[in-house]
Formats: structure tokens, C-alpha cells, sequence
């Protein structure tokens, strides 16, 4: 099973990046399985807030969050720390939405804030995370993430969404 | 069908769509909601032609979908926790009236201390109140149950309310992938909704009457023989269901390696998942355990959770429950079914998840460790805090 842990303000998507990343997965065919949910509670927005999806090739028994990940995607650099390390699998890795460098292997940077501003025309960087996790996961394709936000978003959100997704990956993996 | 990315609620939105309920009357609370917004928003843009009806309260939900059943209206609420404790008194007047209304109650905390999180507090404390209780496990259980609870709750032997229980958030709010059938498909499965139960101009009859001392046990026979015969009622719409949709359930409880099994885990709802995975994990070290998950509480499966655990040398109830100066309800009525059996397996209470405490694999491992050994016969699990 992988699983991926997101971690964004209230406001920012990052359960909806979550429930886009399960439905890309599961949707593809008859043996992917995927669980997404958020912390659940009550939301307000800015305060932290996480996500989770788990993805396998078998039927997912286990609802509880994940506590230690395969992939922790940060949309908010805020958020980041080194506690962040200790909630990571080993050969785990960490996307993180920043304009610094982190002297890190485990981490991957992205400066989602600036394909964002853009593309998008707004501060929200919860598909462009899901576009640099795909370039990075190889169970999961572009076109996979087009289809899940083609299934799931309003339609006028689609081209720019796609467009960003793309531009992350490249990004990402050049 | 087509395969969906759904949360537990929307799945069973839009199992209640396929059962064309003509009138729907809720009022919303967490983590019920979604089930009634999806519902509301089906209604709206046309796709599901049914009376929505927003009503003040949940006393007044309940009542209202009385109402309806009473002029032979298929019928559908919605509710959780304190609301499902608020319509209280209206349950057994739909019980007693012999009205098939389905309700879905997201399994909610009860107050005080005040929550929001799941546990099965709410509808197992209204266990006696005369309607046929389910369990889902998963959003394609749910979708699949909101279908079949008008087929078993319709029934001509059964004619008593439904209430489908979906574990709050943890499977009302997680996302999975669901199939969807299609309309053609449901209304080959449930047929339409007739009954001599009704206000009728035509055929004038007295509903909703007194009965003094004398009646009074008559009908209260009939009540108990009418969801006693759910349990035919469900093994018949579950073959029906397989002929049509293709997916098998397994009648009033389902069995997962228990054949062999020495030590046996019996709980219901979603945790079940996860002891499943458990069950798998420990039978490759070769410990021989099984799972026993309830999916209906009533009519209770008496025979087989006897048959089930008969040879087993201990067996655990996990429940998200408590009576208070007692011990966990379903562990009540577990006992109760191996004693008239005279199957004389130890057995012990696991109290856990309360107010939407996390469960986790190991807990449940441990469950399995420590049926081999001697323990206090009801216990809690993570208590926390001063309670240590």
C-alpha cells in the first residue's frame, strides 16, 4: 500500500487533492483500490488541516490517518518542519511547496506559488502538488489526473487545472 | 453501472436515488448532512422525482415520513446521535404503524461530553424500539443496503422500518470506489411500493389506533413475528440482488475464517476491515484466528453467531458501545445467543472507538493476543487521560 499524507491551511484544497489523487487511481481500473479522507472536524479557514490517500492493488480494511507515509506532500512551506521526517516510511519523500532549497535528498521543492500565480491566477496549489506527485510516482500518469479532475472539478476549473498539473511536472521532471 | 470515486453518504444518496423514494424529509446534522444535500440537489436538478421536505426538526423528519407511509408513499430520512435520540418517540409509532420507512443514521457520539465523532451509541441505544438494524462495512455495502432496506423493509411479512447505520466519518466522509447501477438495473431489483396499510378513500380503514389491554400483546406479537421474518426478507433480496447486480452478501452476519478458527473476533460496521486485514496478517504466522462481523443487529442472528463460534476456544466482542452499568450491548445479546445455544465458549468485551477514537491494528492484535489468556471479562480500550 502507499500512502500519502497532505498537509495545507483550510482553504488551500489539500483534501481535494487527496480525494483527486484517489479517484485518478482507483478509477483506472478493475484492481486499483483507493481511500482519501480528511482530519475530520471541524474546518476553519487557514488553520492546519491533513489529508490522506492510500492506494493498492487490493481493497483498503484500514480507515485510520496514516501515520507514517510513503509521500507527504506540503501545500503551505509554513507548515514544514522537521517533525515532518519523523511521519515518512523509510525511502519515504517529502513535496514541498517553497521558494527555498532544502539540503535534503528526501525532499523534493517546487515553487507551486509561482506556477500558480501564473496559470491559475490565484494563491491555490493543491492540483499543482498533484501534478509534481505524479511526476514523481509512476503508478500514476498525467492522464490519469486529467480524467480525475475532468470526473470531479466544475468544468470551467478544467484547462487551467490541467495546464498546471502539466507545468508542475515538467517542473518537477524535466 | 458505472464505477464512482464516492464518500459513504453519496454513495447512499445515490442508492436511495435508484429506490425512488416519493418523499424525503430530513433535518441536517453532522455527519449526516451530505447524505441530505446530495439527496436535495438530486431532487433540484430533476435527476430523482421526490417530495423534499424541510422540516424543523428531527422529531418533525420522522413524523413527516410517517405521514407519508401512511397514504403509501415510500418514504425516506435521514439522521444521527441526538437527533436520532430527539425523534425517539416517533420510532415506534413507524415500528407499531407497520410503516416501511427507510432511515440512514450516521453512527454518532451521544452528548454530554458534547461530539461529533462515530460510535454506535446513538442507534444501538434504541435497539428495542422495533425497527431492523443494519450495519455497512463500506460504501458499496451502504449504496447496495439503501436498495435492498426498501425490498426487506416492504416486504408483505415484514412491513417495519429500516434504519441502515454508516459508521460517522470514518464511512460516511472516506472517499472509495463504488459501482453504481444504473436505473434500469434497480428498478428490475425493487418493485414498487403497495400496501393495504394506507389511508385509502376507496378501501377505508382505521390506522394508527389505541389498543387497550386486551389487543394490546396481539399486536405486539405481530410486530415481533413481522421483523423476526426479515431475516427470510434479507436472505430473499440478497439472492435477488446477486441475480441482478452480481455482488453476494452473506444474510445476517458474514464469516471470514472462522471455519478453523480457535479464536474468534465478532464486531460490526466498518472496523470490520480492518480485523479482516488483521485476521489475514496473523494466519501467516500461523495463528488461528477468524472474524465475525454482525451486519444486523435486528433481527439479532442468534443461530449464527452460534454456529460460528461453537467450536472456537475463546471469542471477543469490539464494540463502539457501551451500557452504562452493564457492559457493551452487543456483547449482551452475543451471550445471550451461545447460551440458548448451549455453546459454552468464553468469551470478553472489547469497548473502543468511543467518541471517534482511532482503532488501530494493533489494538486488534492484541484483541487476539489476549483471547488465550485469562482477562477481565469487559475492558476499554485506550482510555486516556485521568482514566489512564
Amino acid at each position: 500500500m502507499t500512502e500519502i499524507l497532505w498537509h495545507g491551511r483550510g482553504g488551500q484544497g489539500a483534501f481535494t487533492a487527496a480525494r483527486l489523487l484517489g479517484a485518478a487511481f482507483a478509477l483506472k481500473c478493475d484492481e486499483s483500490y483507493a481511500l482519501a479522507f480528511p482530519s475530520f472536524g471541524p474546518e476553519r479557514r487557514g488553520a492546519p488541516i491533513r489529508a490522506f490517500t492510500k492506494l493498492d492493488n487490493k481493497p483498503i480494511g484500514n480507515r485510520s490517518e496514516v501515520e507514517r507515509a510513503d509521500f507527504s506532500i506540503f501545500l503551505d512551506d509554513t507548515l514544514f518542519s522537521n517533525a515532518a521526517f519523523g511521519e515518512l516510511k523509510d525511502g519515504g519523500k517529502i513535496l514541498l511547496n517553497t521558494k527555498k532549497s532544502v539540503d535534503d535528498e528526501r525532499v523534493i521543492t517546487l515553487d507551486a506559488d509561482k506556477i500558480a500565480a501564473e496559470i491559475l491566477k490565484l494563491p491555490i496549489t493543491n492540483t499543482i502538488m498533484l501534478g509534481a506527485f505524479a511526476a514523481v510516482f509512476d503508478r500514476i500518469s498525467l492522464d490519469d489526473i486529467e480524467n480525475a479532475i475532468r470526473l470531479n472539478m466544475p468544468e470551467k476549473l478544467h484547462a487551467k487545472n490541467i495546464a498546471a498539473v502539466k507545468k508542475a511536472a515538467e517542473e518537477v521532471n524535466p | 453501472m458505472a464505477k464512482m470515486f464516492l464518500s459513504g453518504n453519496e454513495a447512499f444518496a445515490y442508492g436511495i436515488r435508484l429506490a425512488r423514494p416519493q418523499v424525503i424529509s430530513a433535518y441536517p446534522i453532522t455527519p449526516q448532512t451530505i447524505v441530505v444535500e446530495k439527496l436535495s440537489e438530486m431532487v433540484e436538478d430533476g435527476s430523482l422525482k421526490s417530495e423534499f421536505i424541510h422540516v424543523e426538526s428531527e422529531h418533525s423528519a420522522l413524523s413527516c415520513a410517517i405521514g407519508a407511509s401512511s397514504v403509501g408513499a415510500r418514504a425516506f430520512t435521514a439522521t444521527s446521535s441526538q437527533g436520532l435520540l430527539y425523534m425517539a418517540e416517533c420510532l415506534t409509532y413507524a415500528s407499531g404503524g407497520r410503516f416501511p420507512i427507510v432511515m440512514m443514521n450516521a453512527n454518532r457520539s451521544t452528548a454530554l461530553p458534547w461530539n461529533i465523532y462515530g460510535d454506535q451509541r446513538d442507534s444501538l441505544s434504541q435497539i428495542d424500539c422495533g425497527w431492523i438494524q443494519a450495519y455497512a462495512e463500506n460504501a458499496q455495502e451502504a449504496l447496495d443496503l439503501a436498495l435492498m432496506s426498501y425490498y426487506i423493509a416492504e416486504h408483505k411479512a415484514v412491513s417495519t422500518p429500516f434504519m441502515a447505520n454508516l459508521d460517522g466519518f470514518v464511512l460516511t466522509h472516506t472517499y472509495e470506489v463504488v459501482d453504481v447501477p444504473t436505473a434500469e438495473q434497480a428498478d428490475a431489483f425493487l418493485p414498487k411500493f403497495e400496501t393495504e396499510n394506507k389511508l385509502d378513500l376507496n378501501n377505508p380503514r382505521n390506522l394508527a389506533f389505541s389498543a387497550g389491554p386486551e389487543h394490546n400483546t396481539a399486536f405486539k406479537y405481530k410486530e415481533h413475528i413481522g421483523l423476526l421474518n426479515a431475516k427470510k426478507a434479507v436472505d430473499e433480496a440478497e439472492e435477488k440482488f446477486t441475480e441482478i447486480f452480481g455482488r453476494r452478501y452473506t444474510g445476517l452476519t458474514e464469516s471470514y475464517r472462522t471455519e478453523d478458527a480457535d479464536y474468534i473476533l465478532i464486531t460490526l460496521g466498518s472496523i470490520a476491515g480492518l480485523v479482516r486485514e488483521t485476521v489475514d496478517r496473523l494466519r501467516k504466522q500461523g495463528k488461528k484466528v477468524g472474524l465475525l462481523r454482525i451486519r444486523y443487529m435486528r433481527p439479532f442472528p442468534n443461530e449464527e453467531i452460534a454456529e460460528a463460534v461453537k467450536n472456537a476456544k475463546a471469542a471477543a466482542v469490539l464494540e463502539k458501545d457501551i451500557s452504562f452499568g452493564n457492559e457493551g450491548t452487543v456483547y449482551t445479546n452475543v451471550n445471550s445467543a451461545l447460551h440458548k445455544s448451549n455453546v459454552n465458549v468464553p468469551t470478553s468485551n472489547y469497548i473502543g472507538g468511543l467518541g471517534g477514537k482511532n482503532i488501530s491494528a494493533d489494538d486488534i492484535e492484541k484483541i487476539f493476543d489476549e483471547l488465550s489468556e485469562e482477562r477481565a471479562k469487559v475492558q476499554f480500550i485506550g482510555i486516556g487521560g485521568d482514566g489512564k
